[in-house]
């Protein structure tokens, strides 16, 4: 059902639902970017759409609503094990199509691969709801188009912000109530998706064992500097390292817990003893980017990466996602043709 | 609140019922644990505040499992330094798909291990050995040097019911038994038919690239043969990633594969 508001009548529709529910969205976060006079747009809780950055793709994923940075999973206090407590209220995120086709990748990472699921993302994910981001023009370094994210009609409502008014599509029967009582005008409305992103990509359908250790790779080797900025801020990566640690006030007490982790950093391979599994960041470039767009297709049948281009856009060395699918791609090509 | 189900990530708490030593590095644990369990199949040793690393089984008894490590990094040494047997501490598992003894039952096997790459082989032939064909049985085992031999016992047991070669890398001289790398015994090794024998080859990268070498020159399938990899996985059940290889996850695709699998799975 659609409903179209003027922004303080939307702003009355956030404070029903806040009667039940946190809204975290994207924030434009002036001054707080890595470099002095810099900004960043990150996730935090709104109670008025204005606080929202609407326009523009943020920084940083909505995954840490998800997966944090660091999680606390137990307490250690004498001979006691506690699983760590977490904050149950509901949240509805506020998200653009690509980030919710990547919550289908995390759902499929935590959920949906061994026989035991994630206990501790299943419990924040049970409380999380989505809401869609209208996009009206194609972000940066975007090629969410040839990955198949830019369109999708999962979401709770949808908000699209056109010359100050607020346009919804609302799904959610439980949530009809608050936007029925807000004043709004009821008309069909669609969320805009875009059908052009920034970049064109072509997926290689096979990629054969010799790729793996292709000369293509060299060139990261030469320019990447591991420093793993890019799967921070992406949407799907999911891995994590678990780390014990006890205070030091008082070694009798302690946590576990786990970090995001990052396969283009050094200690991600290492084992005891000193094997390290890929040293050159060529290899750790040619690990990721095949996961992405290959071999966790080859185990669950769709592509993991979204093309939502943030990995691009904060890359310091200027690495371009889309440019090294498009390179592997032609690469592929060659080397068949050669056979 | 969420109705997750079982939380995979709690240790459950497991009696230290002995610990073998070996050699001064390595000692096998014997933690108390009733449940099914099959050998290859690995647990996450847990010390509260200091963390877990995954050991693979090296033996399974009625109300215990061994696990048998090497003192080399943060965990193991904390557990070598700071606890005996009576002492409590925490698992959890088993992971990992393990070897099915019954694959390898009534035909010729071919077994080659490096070290305390006995471990998650030492189920399989405990088993082999109380069957009819154990004297099918063929098992190269090779350590660095006699001082760093394993699992003594148990070899000298198998090596009245199986085929066993003992041979270390490099001796001081005067010692008595057989001296050299494992493919060095490959050859010799008496098989009827190649073409329906099997392998368990386990080791270190290098060890097993070079016995396939010699295992392929006798005509062996690699599809026939298995080996057991090894990675550092934080969670053992298959969402951490740090095991990934292509598109497997040695926690729970592995660590047991066949090796014309592996070979197609490049780090």
């Amino acid at each position: 059902m659609g409903f179209v508001y003027k922004t303080e009548e939307f702003n009355k529709v956030l404070e029903a639902l806040e009667s039940k529910y946190r809204i975290f969205a994207p924030v434009l976060k002036v001054g707080e970017g890595r470099f002095r006079d810099t900004d960043v747009i990150r996730y935090d809780y709104i109670s008025r759409i204005e606080d929202a950055e609407l326009e523009e793709r943020s920084d940083f994923s909505f995954k840490e609503i998800l997966m944090p940075l660091s999680e606390t999973m137990f307490y250690f206090t004498e001979d006691e094990i506690k699983e760590a407590d977490y904050d149950a209220r509901p949240v509805i995120v506020l998200m653009r199509s690509c980030d919710i086709h990547a919550v289908k990748r995390l759902d499929q990472m935590y959920t949906g691969n061994g026989p035991a699921n994630d206990w501790f993302y299943e419990r924040l994910r049970d409380r999380v709801k989505f809401a869609l981001i209208g996009c009206g023009k194609a972000c940066p370094n975007s090629f969410c188009v040839d990955m198949g994210s830019n369109k999708t009609d999962e979401y709770a409502f949808s908000i699209d912000m056109i010359d100050g008014k607020v346009y919804c599509d609302v799904k959610d029967k439980e949530m009809l109530a608050a936007f029925e009582g807000a004043g709004g005008a009821k008309d069909n409305v669609e969320p805009r998706f875009v059908t052009e992103a920034e970049f064109r990509v072509e997926r290689p359908e096979e990629v054969t064992v010799e790729l793996f250790k292709d000369p293509m790779w060299d060139e990261y080797t030469k320019r990447c500097v591991n420093c793993g900025r890019c799967n921070f801020v992406c949407p799907t990566c999911t891995c994590f390292t678990i780390q014990d640690i006890f205070y030091t006030d008082n070694g009798r007490v302690g946590e576990r817990r786990r970090v995001n982790a990052s396969c283009m950093v050094d200690g991600y391979t290492d084992v005891a003893g000193g094997l390290v599994m890929r040293k050159t960041n060529g290899e750790r470039m040619r690990f990721k980017v095949l996961h992405k767009v290959y071999d966790f297709r080859k185990r669950f049948g769709y592509d993991m990466c979204v093309g939502c281009g943030r990995c691009d856009t904060v890359c310091p060395e200027y690495i371009s996602f889309a440019n090294c699918i498009n390179k592997l791609n032609a690469r592929v090509k060659e080397v068949s043709a050669n056979v | 609140m969420c109705n997750c189900g079982k939380n995979e990530y709690t240790p459950v708490p497991s009696k230290l019922q002995d610990i073998i030593k070996h050699t001064a590095q390595e000692w096998t644990f014997r933690f108390t644990y009733v449940g099914d369990v099959k050998p290859g199949q690995f647990f996450q040793i847990s010390i509260p505040k200091v963390g877990e690393c995954p050991i693979s089984v090296s033996g399974i008894g009625p109300d215990y499992v061994d696990l048998t490590l090497r003192a080399v990094g943060k965990v193991t040494d904390y557990l070598f330094e700071n606890f005996k047997a009576g002492d409590s501490l925490f698992l959890r598992g088993p992971y990992g798909n393990g070897f099915d003894v019954h694959e390898f039952e009534g035909g010729e096997l071919i077994i080659v291990v490096g070290g305390t790459a006995v471990s998650p082989v030492r189920g399989v032939v405990q088993y082999l050995c109380e069957t009819e064909c154990a004297k099918d049985v063929h098992m190269i085992a090779g350590f660095k040097d006699p001082g760093e031999i394993m699992f003594k016992a148990d070899l000298k047991d198998w090596a009245e019911k199986i085929d066993l070669t003992l041979t270390v890398d490099g001796a001081p001289e005067g010692y008595a038994g057989k001296v050299g790398l494992v493919t060095k015994y490959i050859p010799d090794i008496p098989i009827r038919d190649i073409s329906k024998c099997k392998a368990i080859v386990v080791g270190p990268p290098p060890m097993i690239r070079f016995s396939m070498i010699e295992l392929v020159k006798r005509g062996l399938s690699e599809d026939n043969v298995w080996i057991s990899d090894s990675r550092r996985m934080s969670c053992g059940i298959g969402k951490c990633g740090h095991c990934r290889i292509n598109d497997k996850y040695v926690c729970i695709d592995g660590p047991v594969f066949k090796f014309s699998e592996h070979k197609t799975l490049i780090d």
